[in-house]
């Protein structure tokens, strides 16, 4: 298990995407599905700096832990409850002029991985993502 | 991110490399802002795009609506990586995308 704690702000994304792709490179993760699991850890850290703290500021804690092939990612915060995998899917079949502008991260994120589960364990809100790497086509997980 | 702008008239066409993300995308949509405004014409180059998160989506979906007003988007170069995004998010069907084959796939060179 290696964890990295940060303050939940955008300027820190690179440094936690890097912690990922390190720790994928380390167990020969091929790039598509490295760049496909650092899509999903994007868009949910992103949603804890801007939605989490604001307009404070917080930290989030992320854990990544491997069992044999399957891989999990924890985020945790502090911040105020929200439960992502209660989030309606977007309809993905309408054409452009209808598509509303956003709303397409938590979406992506649940095609990524095999599992993503929400607990809030006192004061945090605590997030699972669940990864079988043997499970993997040749574009990766999609 | 690198964004570079060949521009013939009023016929773009614009190269982004890189990592098109949460931080840099904003950076993409305030130059995409100033193309869209006089294009009647824009290609986007992403041969060497290799990382595209929902942010990236976000500017291109900005651009597929204002070039739907006026003109003509296409996407060519998309690498198999970014075309697995495109494809789950139903970019795809929603975008026109040319791909070169032989630039998309290059010949895999035989071991002597």
């Amino acid at each position: 298990m290696k964890a990295l704690q940060t303050e939940a702000k955008i300027e820190n994304l690179q440094p936690v995407l890097g912690f990922l792709e390190e720790y994928l490179e380390d167990m020969d993760c091929p790039p598509a599905l490295t760049m496909q699991l650092q899509v999903a850890l994007e868009e949910l850290f992103t949603n804890i700096c801007f939605y989490a703290y604001a307009p404070a500021s917080g930290d989030v804690l992320i854990m990544l832990d491997k069992q044999d092939s399957i891989l999990k990612i924890y985020l945790a915060d502090k911040g105020i409850p929200f439960d992502p995998t209660a989030k309606e899917d977007p309809d993905i079949s309408l054409d452009a002029s209808q598509r509303p502008v956003g709303g397409l991260g938590i979406y992506m994120v649940k095609q990524i991985v095999d599992r993503m589960e929400y607990q809030r364990v006192g004061e945090m809100n605590v997030l699972c993502l669940t990864a079988d790497l043997n499970k993997v086509g040749k574009h990766g997980k999609i | 991110m690198e964004i570079t702008q060949k521009r013939e008239d009023n016929n773009f066409e614009i190269a982004i490399s890189g990592r098109l993300d949460t931080v840099s995308s904003p950076q993409l949509q305030s130059e995409m802002e100033a193309v869209t405004a006089e294009a009647e014409s824009v290609v986007l180059d992403l041969k060497d795009l290799e990382y595209i998160s929902s942010a990236g989506l976000r500017v291109i979906l900005l651009v597929k609506k204002a070039m739907d007003q006026k003109g003509t988007l296409v996407l060519k170069n998309v690498s198999e990586t970014v075309m697995a995004i495109l494809d789950v998010t139903g970019f795809s069907t929603i975008l026109t995308i040319e791909n070169d084959k032989e630039q998309v796939e290059p010949h895999e060179s035989t071991a002597d």
